[in-house]
């Protein structure tokens, strides 16, 4: 590997979340000739640059309309999107909304690490509530966004969420969302030491894995918790599925009507 | 396809994008310019191609660039505050060498500022809109056919020099309608997307550029795999943050178009022969100069025209040659006064350059021209 060293930090989550989606795409049986890997701006997204499939680095915000354009272009091949909580929420989000409502037929990894990693700390919509963050140095007063069910109710068919410490059931999640025809959404939590978790005293790599462990609740038994004890919290597992028409397969069929002259 | 039929500016270009093989469109619609994102949405699925409303511009631009990469030729199309937005990803593609066509049919700004009256605004913005060096080609028709011929060109000069084209209408060429006929398919040549070249023993280099300077990336999913970034990158795509190499890249994105100016220059002129004054004009307001200029020179004013279909690269040779040969140049143009900077450089004192801006959302009329024209004629004769 020619690429290595790779840009991230000692104990930066996102080594894990990117070797989970390979290892998926390995479940699934996908072509690598015929899988393409697309991502935004940020620490996470630089992971496109180490998987060897065909591999697009966009510009920040921007990689699911790029997907989209790809997966339009030629339905035959696999769309994974690559993209970080600032990369989606924020300068993506008017974009993540949009391709949820659509249902093109993508799965959106998203490596969601409470924070602006790449630029040194700034606080993301999703940083908690309270949270520091080198522009919100009394901690955060935004209110986070909760991604999945912004996904959900923006349209998404699949959607999940995992966590880096429980690494089997994130390639069991993403390899699920590769599966379902329609826009997949996968929310993996993974810790960033370095311009997250030092600055909220969370320790190191492995105390924030820790920490993982503790707050993801599977959804079945969050459902049955008290509002008490939901607090600090956090659902994974399968959130939603639905059914809905993809995309892709519509404009098919819009091809066909302009074929036999309906227009 | 040959009859002569009644077409719209915006029209003409999108037809002349499809005969060129765009058979991909994203966009989001904006006044002056909405004409061509509509008829894309009848005709792309019926040449089994595709078209997509996005979310705004930025989504435009960016859907067609994936698309792009995965084989398709592609159009998007907007006006100023759309073109604004687009900015950021114009210049990725110019770094990543993604062939596209933007088509800005130009209204009058800044911000929301007049969204139905004409303009020739966005000269500037065009060259300079993204950030960065990186250079830029840009055409603008005068008449509805030209829109057809210039659409075709625009196509074919994004695939071969793998860059994104941009066309800049006014609204008068936009929304005017004309009696045209149009080309034959077999007429019409249309350049098809370069093919991969592969070393065999070496490991694949999208990047590397062909004797043209320009490279010849595979469409992805043809089993290549490769890296397609905004950084700055070697040969097999991956990112360096080599300053060598940053600097070599940067001079061979200008070159791969500059070596090809004078193929990609075009302009027509009129009255040249014993031309003392110059009307250096283009698009829309080329329509009315030429009606000005034809009639100073019934009064007898020795007077010619250059018309620039090429806006970017800027064509300084004809200009060049003009100064040298002229008093003087006026430069009509529906803005505060905007190529005529060019002009100005190019002509460097050799010939009083005058600038001849319209900013009150009215086209010109001839007589306006005709007035300017016989101003300098006296004031060069003093
Ligand atoms: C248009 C634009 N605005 C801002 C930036 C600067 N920038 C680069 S990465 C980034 C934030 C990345 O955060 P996130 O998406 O959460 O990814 P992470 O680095 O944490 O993985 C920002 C603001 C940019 N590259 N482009
Ligand atoms: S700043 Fe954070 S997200 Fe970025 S590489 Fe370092 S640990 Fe990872």
């Amino acid at each position: 590997m020619n690429r290595l060293p790779h840009i991230w930090c000692p104990g930066c989550g996102n080594g894990i979340v990117m070797k989970a989606i390979a290892q998926a795409i390995d479940k699934q049986g996908l072509d690598q000739n015929k899988t393409v890997i697309v991502s935004g701006i940020g620490c996470s997204s630089r992971a496109s640059g180490y998987m060897d499939f065909d591999t697009l680095h966009t510009a920040h915000g921007r990689a699911i309309p790029f997907a989209t354009g790809i997966k339009l272009a030629n339905p035959e091949l696999n769309v994974i999107v690559i993209t970080g909580d600032g990369d989606c929420t924020a300068i993506g989000g008017n974009h993540f909304i949009h391709g949820a409502r659509r249902n093109v037929d993508l799965t959106v990894v998203l490596f969601n690490n409470n924070i602006y990693g790449m630029t040194g700390g700034q606080a993301s919509p999703l940083t908690p509530l309270g949270k520091k963050a080198t522009t919100a140095p009394y901690g955060s007063v935004d209110r986070a966004f909760d991604a999945c069910e912004l996904a959900k109710a923006a349209g998404a068919t699949y959607v999940a969420r995992s966590t880096a410490y429980h690494v089997n059931q994130m390639v069991d999640l993403i390899a699920e969302g590769i599966a379902n025809k329609g826009f997949s959404f996968v929310e993996t939590m993974t810790p960033c030491p370095i311009s997250y978790g030092r600055r909220n005293k969370l320790g190191d790599a492995a105390a924030m894995l820790k920490g993982m462990s503790q707050q993801a609740v599977p959804l079945i038994a969050y459902e049955k918790m008290s509002e008490e004890q939901r607090e600090g919290k956090i659902p994974t597992g399968v959130l939603h599925k639905s059914q809905f028409p993809e995309y892709c397969s519509e404009y098919a069929q819009v091809i066909c009507m302009a074929g036999e002259g309906e227009v | 396809m040959s009859e002569a039929r009644l077409m719209q500016g915006n029209e003409a270009c999108a037809e002349g994008a499809l005969a060129a093989g765009v058979r991909f469109f994203g966009g989001y619609p904006i006044t002056p310019s909405t004409e061509i994102a509509e008829h894309m949405a009848g005709a792309l699925p019926a040449l089994g191609g595709t078209f997509i409303q996005m979310e705004d511009e930025i989504a435009g631009i960016a859907v067609v660039l994936g698309a792009a990469l995965a084989g398709k030729k592609v159009l998007t199309a907007t006006s100023g505050p759309g073109f604004s937005l687009k900015q950021e990803l114009i210049g990725y593609g110019c770094i990543a060498e993604i062939p596209a066509v933007i088509v800005n049919v130009q209204r009058t700004g800044p911000s929301t500022g007049q969204p139905t009256s004409p303009s020739q605004g966005d000269i500037m913005q065009a060259r300079w809109g993204t950030h960065g060096d990186h250079p830029m080609i840009a055409l603008s028709p005068w008449t509805v056919r030209e829109s057809f011929d210039v659409a075709v060109k625009a196509v074919n000069y994004a695939e071969r020099f793998r860059t994104p084209v941009i066309i800049l209408l006014d609204e008068v060429v936009g929304h005017m309608r004309e009696r045209v006929v149009l080309p034959r398919p077999e007429e019409i040549d249309v350049y098809p997307r370069r093919k991969p070249v592969v070393t065999e023993g070496e490991p694949y280099k999208p990047f590397k550029p062909m004797d043209d300077l320009v490279p010849s990336p595979a469409d992805f999913g043809t089993g290549h795999r490769y890296h397609v970034t905004g950084l700055f990158h070697d040969e097999t795509g991956f990112p360096s943050g080599n300053a060598k190499l940053t600097k070599d890249v940067t001079h061979r994105l200008h070159e791969k178009i500059m070596r090809a100016q004078d193929e990609i220059t075009h302009y027509d002129e009129f009255f040249m022969e014993d031309a003392e004054i110059v009307v250096v004009a283009y698009g829309g307001t080329a329509r009315t100069a030429y009606a000005g200029v034809e009639a100073a020179r019934k009064k007898g004013v020795k007077v010619g025209m250059v018309r620039l279909m090429t806006i970017w690269p800027f064509a300084d040779k004809i200009i060049k040659k003009i100064a040298a040969q002229a008093k003087a140049i006026l430069v009509p143009e529906m803005n505060y006064g905007q190529l005529v900077l060019e002009v100005e450089r190019v002509a460097a004192g050799q010939a009083k350059v005058v600038s001849l801006p319209k900013y009150d959302t009215e086209i010109f009329t001839p007589q306006e021209i005709v007035a300017a024209i016989e101003d300098l004629n006296a004031e060069v004769a003093k």
